[in-house]
């Protein structure tokens, strides 16, 4: 297959490529250019958004020996991930960019002008496995490496873009695909693994949203609504939340606290205990499924955000919404997110958190 | 595996294939000992060969070997020259902070004029050109008339490197001559295509450099008037001038100089070679896609070797890929700054729209180009466009959505 391997300047996509050469296929790499005003060198462990990341990541290919090109996608980025980012959270919302950054541009912008140009797929190094189904639908399951599964980042993609994509790191860990980079002459083998948010440079989301949004300062307020103090800033909360709240009282059960949620006009942040924060049934909206729409209600399990857990659950598509009823409750679940749903290993498919209902209401 | 096919390269103007009698010039002169500054035999051997390719470079541009500045390429020389003239010039007088040059010019003049005006007190105007990318003589003539006692220097390149428009270099010098102030042009793209003649010219400097003729890379030269004063930009031993330090690289030199002889001697069979190939480049492209625009000024006002084309609804970057991934090798003509492809200011400064100004294409002919390379494009481009069109298509709907 003729296919286009998305290279970020990391160990995981050269792998990725590399392996996919190695398999016979006809690779070009791309790096994209995602940030409109790149800055020269890594600082930290951010990894696809520098000048010296797109080297890494033309070295790669040039050791590998396919050809590379740079495409630029920093306005689309722009306008479907970094303001969709801004605008979640101005209400109140936590957003994955990540989840978004594969449903808008990597499995839809790169992949739609992959396939103009005569691709027939997009190679990344996501951790996550394909295979054909009984019924000869492609299906996503976890990848072996459980610590490095990045199903969920992907568990917005649809059938057609599944059909397009290949994930060559699904069954190896991390450690195997390090040793191999090294086997393989890549110099990024030790390159760090990257967090966190790749357009904010210094990790700092809040701040960063402060700098754009505003500050939207406000009142922290237990239950029954009595203030607890104040607070710069609703950016700096989400919901699940315990660390940074800087309340000076402590609670008179002595337990610590949890925001339990943000409005962002008043900029009210409401905390209470560990026990308000359980959730055991929520909505999402603007469902995507892997394959087929599930016809009636589903034994699932469910993850509700990036290296969580799965919880037992019952899911039932109502309209275009999905209602989930968690069997084990979650704690933290923070409307933005994406709440995804698995039947065993396999993805089903995903919504985007809308409310969530508590056992003990707020 | 198959062997790839040869390639067809169209990107002579961003570097040219190096001349055999050139390489041979160079390995000779790369085994002999000697620093050129030196006293002895050694150093006077390669003095020697330094001052017979100085001689050289300056015979085929007309000029005097005592006016002959060499340098690491055209950078250099642009620099030198722009921020050279302004310093002289403004400390021979405070009121020359203007700087006039144009919007086309060679990130090598933007880039240091731009460092000028944030860094040194300098005041840049850049002058618009026509939809052709020619400088709008009139509009430098009232830029200088304005007032003539505060423009330290004017700076207009010999011919567009992404289009190819040759720019009136004689009409700027009367423009300057009556008031005395200096004129700078880069003339890395005419060497070689076009004829130059640095005294008649009337030009104070002009930029060349060795491996867009044919030459190694890392060498050029500023030809500079006898009488004019420059600031130095590196100091040391003095040894070009004293306006150019640096150990003198005689091997490089020496392959510049055979270049310069071998480019420019063969100018007058060759350039109307190109414009032939050219022209059925341009004419067989435009059969295939008849909403393609070629972008420059026609005929006899643009280099030979250029043809630079819009593809309406096209990303160029695709097309770049599409045909070199068929051996095909062009340039989208676009400066690549901070690793992302940005739209080209020439295009813009022509009035080209920004989506047609992404989807352009720079084809560059030279020494080694066939009739059987341009069939090639021909052959290719069809279906290249109607792929990059479809890519194109789905961007829009993306930005759309």
């Amino acid at each position: 297959m003729k296919v286009l391997a998305a290279m970020s300047g990391g160990v995981d996509s050269a792998v990725a490529a590399a392996r996919a050469h190695q398999a016979g296929h006809d690779v070009t790499g791309i790096h994209l250019a995602l940030s409109r005003n790149p800055k020269s060198y890594r600082s930290g462990a951010r990894g696809c958004c520098t000048i010296e990341d797109s080297n890494d990541a033309r070295r790669a290919a040039d050791m590998i020996g396919i050809p590379f090109y740079v495409w630029d996608l920093s306005e689309r980025f722009h306008q479907d991930v970094v303001e969709d980012f801004m605008s979640e959270y101005s209400e109140g919302r936590t957003p994955n960019p990540c989840v978004r950054c594969n449903e808008k541009i990597k499995f839809a912008a790169v992949l739609d002008r992959a396939v103009a140009l005569g691709f027939d797929a997009v190679v990344t190094g996501h951790y996550a496995q394909l295979e054909t189904g009984t019924d000869g639908m492609v299906e996503m399951h976890r990848a072996v490496d459980h610590g490095k599964d990045q199903s969920y980042v992907l568990g917005v993609l649809t059938q057609d873009q599944l059909a397009r994509s290949m994930f060559p790191l699904g069954d190896s860990t991390k450690d195997v695909v390090r040793a191999e980079a090294a086997g393989r002459g890549l110099f990024v083998a030790q390159k760090p693994d990257s967090h966190d948010i790749c357009f904010i440079a210094d990790g700092d989301t809040a701040g960063w949203l402060r700098d754009r949004l505003g500050a939207g300062s406000g009142a922290i307020v237990d239950t029954s609504g009595e203030v607890l103090g104040r607070h710069e800033g609703t950016f700096g909360f989400t919901i699940g939340q315990r660390r940074g709240l800087r309340i000076g009282k402590p609670a008179s059960d002595g337990k610590p606290r949890y925001v339990l949620d943000i409005e962002p006009v008043s900029g009210r942040v409401t905390v209470g205990s560990r026990e308000d924060l359980a959730v055991d049934e929520l909505v999402g909206i603007r469902p995507r499924w892997c394959g087929t729409t599930p016809a009636t209600e589903l034994d699932c399990t469910v993850q509700l955000r990036a290296h969580g857990d799965g919880h037992r659950a019952v899911a039932r598509v109502i309209g275009d919404e999905v209602r989930i009823e968690l069997i084990d409750p979650a704690s933290g679940v923070a409307p933005g997110q994406a709440a995804v749903i698995y039947a065993g290993t396999r993805v089903v498919g995903s919504a985007t958190i809308a409310t969530t209902r508590r056992r003990t209401p707020v | 595996m198959s062997a790839p096919p040869p390639v067809a390269y169209f990107d002579h103007a961003a570097t040219t294939l190096i001349y055999p009698e050139v390489v041979d010039a160079m390995v000779a002169q790369l085994s002999r000992l000697g620093n050129a500054s030196s006293l002895h035999g050694s150093g006077r051997a390669a003095r020697r060969v330094t001052e017979e390719s100085r001689e050289t470079v300056a015979a085929v541009l007309n000029a005097r070997p005592s006016e002959v500045v060499f340098t690491s390429g055209g950078t250099e020389s642009d620099n030198l020259a722009v921020k050279g003239f302004y310093w002289a010039r403004r400390s021979a007088d405070p009121r020359r902070t203007r700087i006039l040059s144009t919007a086309i010019e060679h990130h090598a003049v933007l880039d240091p004029l731009d460092w000028l005006a944030s860094d040194s007190g300098a005041e840049v105007e850049l002058l618009p050109v026509d939809s052709n990318g020619r400088l709008d003589i009139d509009a430098l003539r009232t830029a200088v008339d304005r007032d003539p006692d505060s423009v330290a220097l004017i700076t207009v390149m010999w011919a567009n490197n992404e289009v190819g428009t040759l720019q009136p270099v004689d009409e700027v010098v009367s423009v300057a001559a009556r008031h005395g102030i200096p004129v700078h042009t880069d003339a890395v793209q005419a060497m070689g295509q076009v004829p130059l003649d640095f005294a008649a010219s009337g030009v104070d400097a002009l930029t060349v450099t060795g491996h867009k003729i044919g030459g190694p890379f890392g060498v050029g030269a500023l030809l500079l008037r006898r009488e004019v004063e420059l600031v130095a930009l590196l100091h040391g031993g003095g040894q070009e001038r004293d306006v150019r330090s640096g150990t003198i690289d005689a091997p490089a030199i020496v392959g510049f100089a055979c270049a310069a002889e071998v480019a420019v001697k063969g100018q007058p069979q060759r350039a109307p070679a190109l414009a032939a190939l050219r022209d059925e480049l341009v004419d067989g492209i435009l059969d295939v896609i008849p909403d393609a625009q070629l972008n420059g000024a026609p005929g006899a006002g643009r280099l030979p070797g250029n043809a630079h084309l819009s593809f309406p609804g096209c990303e160029g970057d695709s097309l770049l890929m599409l045909l070199d991934a068929q051996g095909i090798e062009c340039s989208t003509g676009s400066a690549c700054s901070a690793g992302v492809p940005q739209a080209s200011h020439v295009l813009l400064a022509m009035g080209k729209g920004e989506s047609l100004a992404r989807g352009s294409l720079r084809f560059s002919l030279g020494h080694t180009t066939t009739r059987a390379d341009v069939v090639r494009v021909v052959a290719a481009i069809g279906p290249a466009v109607q792929r990059a069109r479809a890519a194109g298509a789905t961007s829009a709907q993306g930005n759309r959505a």
